[in-house]
């Protein structure tokens, strides 16, 4: 389906340069990746606030909680990979054991990296953002989220993660009627089976849930923006509701969304339920559509996976 | 010229290094358990930063001078037993407390923790990451134009930490003078010699050549860490001062032997120390 489509990373770029203008608090970190980040923005704007600590990821999340440590609210950026992978361990031991007000906001998450192949595709930074105690997780679905999301990180008093989509993506959320918050979101009612994702598989779910519909199976479809803390409530109550529950993410189906939706029902509501993700496996080169086909992520291969399953 | 000490200083220092020693191996005995070697390589220059150099706000937050402290990161967290007993003994807490230290429920966690204990800057314990943190506060105490220093101590073996590099080139591109990096150059790690494990040369040589001002002084000779520490605050770059010293130093059968880098001494041990430690 074409539709306008913005880039999310531009405006995780354009929302750092308000909030910069709001508190002089805000600083901003990257690590040689400013331009693919978009936090070039902001060190436009605020050089003086904005460090480059060169190809040094795990010294950049240090620094940064160096800074966080003399009352600076830190946002840092680079590829998911590198944020959650080579540094998961200053994140875990300096920044959330001592509970430091330090933002992490990673871009190129999941299979949708592309062409760089399997090396830049994290398929496991939510795992491993959610693993840490004190460690708040967001994935926002479009524009509008990310910017609330980021707003939200910047006020709030604690570690967060942010995925930011490497794609550009439609708008869901309008203005006039969102309000991030904590809770899950019910884009669509239904009563046939839960469909509960978040992120860049939010669209393609919202446009699976209407090929189901023409069909005659009623999706509902939930957004979980905050992994964690999740919000249990919601998801129970549409187990209850439709007693089928699949989860769809960009992510490994080990850890992620799918795992932490699994946790929640089998101790408060035994469904099944079925993860759809990337499986245990690495990704590869392609075009960022090119590989949700390949891996089943798109609104089709969600509707044939999905039918199949119903039938 | 700089201040000078004076000898009734030196005097006082060692009394205060002799009961610090003294407490370290008392806490380990009790805990069973902790890190004799590089703490007691480490209480003459804690002893001297603390007492002499630093500006230190053991009352915290309460004090209006509170935000111009100077901050002090142990990055070798392990020698928690050491900055322990020189804080109860600067007045951060009461000196009963040191007998708690590694207990469950203790404000003293095995390796330093900023949510349990108030005074402590930011939690260590897992090595190379404080020359890093250190670069942030010292980033962020720029921006807000406070003169305060940011006072890093780190083992040598740390050194061979990738990410320690990473931070002595963000120092250096910053030119951030209000860092102090003191390294515990006691030539000791767990298993072994560091020049066995992995040859850290001259690690003098290396911090000048990523662009610090060093010196390399004898970090058990009071009048030594006192005036390099003092030339460390004038500096116009981030300073390094490599103190060598000796893993164990006070107790003869603990020196210079990296088996006691993480054992605590059983009650004859421990008597034969405090034996020497008058």
């Amino acid at each position: 389906m074409n539709r306008e489509c913005k880039s999310v990373r531009s405006v995780y770029g354009q929302t750092l340069v308000e909030l910069g203008k709001q508190n002089k608090n805000i600083v901003v970190l990257d690590a040689d990746l400013s331009c693919s980040t978009q936090t070039q923005l902001f060190a436009k704007e605020f050089p003086e606030r904005f460090f480059n600590t060169g190809i040094a990821e795990q010294d950049l999340m240090t620094t940064a909680a160096g800074l966080a440590c003399t009352g600076k609210i830190p946002f840092v950026s680079t590829f998911a990979m590198f944020a959650t992978g080579r540094a998961w361990e200053q994140i875990r031991n300096t920044i959330c054991y001592s509970n430091l007000n330090v933002k992490i906001a990673a871009t190129h998450g999941g299979i949708t990296v592309g062409e760089d192949g399997a090396s830049h595709q994290a398929l496991e930074d939510i795992a491993l953002m959610r693993n840490i105690p004190n460690m708040t997780v967001i994935v926002p679905a479009d524009a509008l989220q990310t910017k609330q999301a980021v707003e939200f990180a910047a006020q709030y008093n604690g570690p967060v993660y942010i995925r930011i989509a490497r794609t550009s993506l439609p708008d869901i959320f309008d203005e006039k009627d969102y309000k991030f918050s904590l809770k899950a979101n019910i884009i669509k009612n239904g009563c046939d089976v839960s469909l509960i994702t978040n992120g860049e598989t939010l669209v393609e779910t919202l446009d699976c849930a209407k090929m189901l519909s023409d069909i005659g199976i009623n999706a509902e479809v939930i957004d979980v923006p905050v992994v964690k803390p999740i919000d249990k409530e919601t998801i129970i109550a549409s187990a209850k509701k439709t007693n089928k529950v699949i989860t769809i993410e960009n992510h490994s189906i080990i850890g992620g969304l799918g795992t932490a939706v699994c946790e929640v029902l089998s101790e408060n509501y035994p469904v099944k339920t079925l993860r759809i993700g990337i499986n245990d496996e690495f990704g590869q080169s392609g075009k960022a559509n090119e590989l949700m086909d390949f891996y089943g992520l798109n609104a089709k291969k969600l509707t044939q996976k999905i039918m199949g399953l119903l039938k | 010229m700089l201040n000078q000490i004076s000898e009734t200083e030196i005097g006082e220092l060692k009394q205060v290094s002799t009961k610090i020693r003294r407490e370290i191996l008392l806490m380990i005995h009790k805990a069973k358990s902790g890190h004799p070697g590089g703490s007691l390589s480490s209480v003459d220059i804690l002893n001297v930063l603390f007492n002499k150099c630093m500006k230190i706000c053991p009352d915290g937050k309460n004090n209006p001078q509170y935000d111009l402290r100077d901050r002090f990161i142990l990055s070798k967290g392990h020698a928690s037993a050491a900055l322990y007993a020189i804080m109860a003994h600067c007045g951060y807490f009461k000196e009963e407390e040191l007998m708690t230290f590694r207990a469950l429920g203790s404000r003293l966690q095995g390796h330093p923790s900023s949510k349990m204990l108030d005074g402590i800057e930011v939690s260590t314990g897992s090595l190379g990451q404080g020359l890093s943190i250190g670069c942030g506060m010292a980033l962020g105490l720029k921006l807000d134009k406070i003169n305060s220093k940011v006072y890093v101590y780190m083992g040598d073996g740390e050194l061979e930490e990738g990410s320690v590099w990473e931070a002595v080139m963000n120092a250096a591109h910053h030119k951030l003078n209000n860092l102090i990096a003191i390294v515990d150059r006691n030539r000791l790690q767990i298993d072994g010699s560091t020049e066995n494990i992995k040859s850290l040369g001259n690690i003098t040589d290396k911090f000048s050549a990523f662009g610090w001002n060093t010196t390399e002084i004898d970090g058990h000779d009071f009048k030594q860490i006192y005036s390099a520490v003092e030339n460390a605050k004038i500096s116009d770059k981030p300073f390094a001062i490599i103190a060598n010293t000796i893993k164990g130093k006070g107790v003869s059968f603990m020196e210079n032997n990296a088996g006691w880098h993480g054992k605590a001494p059983n009650e004859e041990q421990l008597n034969e120390a405090l034996k020497e430690l008058v």
